[in-house]
């Protein structure tokens, strides 16, 4: 009898000893749903890989306070039905504290009920606007990219400082261009800018000279392309083959060199707004960002042999942010939101000031208006 | 220069330049139509792969413009030969359906490869002879529009001789009329599908070749570009090569002219209103007979 109480105190010590020892080693676990492939994989490849450098270098670094982190990355093929389901594996399956990803704003949009129902924070690195908004009911929900409205009110500022008061838009039928024109229309009138013609396109279009034509003959002072490849690269070819002679504005898409050296000669002069990643060597060195900027484009290029690009940095943000809050706060993943939504971070794409009305936490400021000169992108000086 | 008269005149360039390209897809449809009474959903990935296979020749081996240009389109033409004896020719009992959902799996087998190979970003390469546009009574037309309508009429002229003036051509017209009557007659029909496969991967590849360095080219282009050819085809009337170029210089004229004078917001309505309404006038399309597509199986 005496022995076999023995043995049991015996077993339960050792299993005592083990499970304390399995919780210290415990993964932190971070989920993620990238459009890898598909029509969208320009954003999520590069935020996939971004993620892995991440991962291992922080592994190699030790990981979280003795933690190792753990990466569990979805391709959610751009494709809302795909994304749903990938998010729910992460959360049922992988027993995820956090999501980073979806890449597009669909996406997002879709995964925002069931990271709600869950309880799982989420920080999208897509651009959208009604992804954070209204605030009431996006409680678990963070975003990285900077604001489609902040990108179109950076255009205005640039057009009202060079007294453009008249002006064509085209967009896409995407949901990226098509939230650009709900956005370009508002703000628009906010700087008191008339659109004096409002054209469309649909994705797989290829020639938009007739567009172009139409703007001219309303006398617009510049045109405003909103949209996803390649009509960024065929609008400004276009142009310079009507030889209409007005100053084009493309939206943030517009900030991967590729697209610049598409349309060759004639996107010299293209003005747009992006995040500093795309300009970091024209940043000044006592920008608070310089620092993060530097880290992130020597690091991926020198990984990848690739070009950085805007959407990468948004995965960085977001996974160095999760990892700042589970240094704080550990994985429980109701304190890392509580931890997100009182936090402020210098990242890549901007200085994220979050709180519990915005869970974007970038302004204007984020952008810097660049210009292509030369093939290149640099920033916009006047 | 009168404005009104200038853009209507741009409108036109633009609209030959569009319709052009879905000309030569719906005389490719037509080809194999006529063989074998199948829509080839391929047709597509014929144009995809010759433009990426010329970027690649011109852009990353810089090979000189023509000689590219055959290369690139005696590749497509085996790749189509290929398909035809791997995946038609084997069939045992071909019936429509399933040697149209053959060429589905095949289109999307290409599909894939051309992702592998080339990857999922846009490629373009340079025009053919500069891309300084041209003054033409006050519209601005780019030098490579006038080779992509050049290279159609050169195309269509050569397949009315073709068909009209040479024993082969003559033969693929008796398959296409009656099969068992030309198999009577001592020509071999499986030959004529080959040939029809070549002929139709070729014009692809001329399809996707001049129209690359105005568009650019990605793996999953064709899906589009086959739909507005298949479109054409409908319209100018299945199996009639005339028609199909008649009704692709149509469709895109209408789209850019409706373009330009309605609401760009409605483009690819206006060409499939357009489409909706000749079907509903004329089944058979606007050159077909009536006589003759109540014969086909499909």
């Amino acid at each position: 009898m005496k022995k076999r109480a023995l043995f049991w105190a015996g077993l339960m010590i050792l299993m005592f000893s083990v499970s304390t020892l399995w919780a210290k080693d415990r993964e932190y676990r971070v989920g993620c749903a990238f459009a890898i492939t598909g029509k969208a994989s320009w954003l999520g490849e590069p935020q996939r890989n971004t993620v892995e450098m991440l991962e291992k270098e922080i592994n190699a670094a030790g990981g979280i306070n003795g933690h190792r982190l753990k990466l569990f990355i979805e391709d959610t093929q751009g494709n809302n039905t795909r994304a749903v389901n990938a998010i729910k594996k992460l959360v049922k399956k992988h027993r995820v504290s956090v999501i980073i990803g979806p890449s597009r704003s669909g996406t997002s949009m879709a995964a925002i009920p069931v990271v709600t129902k869950a309880k799982v924070p989420m920080l999208s690195c897509a651009a959208a606007e009604s992804i954070t908004q209204p605030w009431e009911k996006r409680r678990w929900i963070f975003k990285m990219g900077q604001n489609d409205s902040d990108a179109a009110r950076k255009i205005c500022d640039h057009m009202t400082a060079h007294g453009i008061r008249e002006i064509g838009i085209l967009t896409g039928t995407t949901g990226f261009g098509a939230a650009g024109r709900t956005q370009l229309k508002k703000i628009a009138k906010e700087y008191g800018i008339t659109i004096v013609a409002d054209e469309t396109y649909s994705p797989g279009d290829t020639d938009m000279t007739a567009q172009l034509i139409s703007i001219r003959n309303a006398g617009a002072k510049a045109v405003v392309n909103w949209s996803i490849v390649p009509a960024q690269s065929i609008v400004p070819q276009n142009l310079r083959q009507l030889k209409i002679g007005i100053p084009l504005y493309q939206s943030s898409g517009f900030a991967n060199i590729k697209y610049a050296q598409a349309a060759g000669v004639a996107a010299e002069g293209t003005i747009f707004p992006a995040g500093r990643i795309m300009a970091v060597d024209f940043i000044p060195d006592t920008h608070p960002q310089k620092a993060i900027l530097k880290k992130y484009k020597t690091g991926y290029e020198s990984v990848y042999k690739d070009h950085v690009s805007t959407f990468g940095g948004h995965a960085y943000d977001a996974l160095l942010l999760v990892i700042e809050a589970m240094k704080k706060v550990g994985d429980d993943p109701a304190k890392i939101r509580d931890f997100l939504e009182t936090t402020e971070f210098t990242g890549v794409d901007g200085i994220f000031r979050f709180s519990e009305k915005d869970h974007c936490g970038l302004d204007k400021t984020a952008f810097e208006m660049l210009t292509v000169k030369d093939g290149k992108f640099v920033v916009y000086r006047k | 220069m009168n404005t009104s008269f200038t853009d209507l005149l741009q409108f036109i360039f633009m609209g030959l330049q569009r319709g052009s390209i879905y000309a030569l897809a719906a005389m490719g449809f037509n080809m194999i139509y006529n063989a074998t009474g199948i829509i080839n959903f391929a047709q597509g990935e014929f144009v995809v792969l010759g433009g990426l296979m010329m970027v690649t020749l011109t852009m990353t081996v810089q090979l000189s413009i023509p000689f590219a240009f055959l290369l690139t389109v005696l590749f497509v033409t085996v790749i189509g030969v290929l398909m035809e004896r791997l995946t038609i020719n084997p069939v045992k009992d071909p019936d429509v359906l399933r040697l149209i959902i053959i060429t589905i799996a095949v289109s999307i087998l290409l599909k894939g490869a051309a992702m592998c190979i080339w990857g999922k970003e846009s490629h373009y390469m340079r025009h053919f002879s500069g891309d300084t546009p041209i003054d033409i009574l006050g519209a601005t037309v780019l030098p490579q529009t006038l080779w992509i309508i050049g290279i159609l009429i050169v195309v269509v002229v050569a397949f009315v001789l073709f068909f009209n003036c040479t024993m082969t051509g003559k033969c693929m017209r008796a398959c296409a009329i009656n099969r068992d009557a030309a198999r009577l007659a001592g020509i071999s029909d499986r030959n004529m599908v080959m040939l029809s496969f070549a002929l139709s991967a070729g014009i692809g590849a001329v399809a996707g070749i001049i129209v690359t360095p105005v568009i650019q080219m990605d793996y999953g282009r064709g899906v589009l570009i086959a739909l507005k050819g298949f479109g054409a085809a409908v319209i100018g009337g299945l199996g009639n090569s005339i028609g199909a170029v008649v009704a692709g210089l149509l469709f895109g004229l209408v789209e850019a002219i409706g373009a330009g004078y309605i609401s760009s917001h409605y483009m690819d309505a206006i060409a499939l209103t357009l489409l909706l309404a000749v079907l509903f006038v004329r089944p058979s399309g606007i050159f077909g007979s009536s006589e003759a597509s109540r014969l086909k199986d499909f």
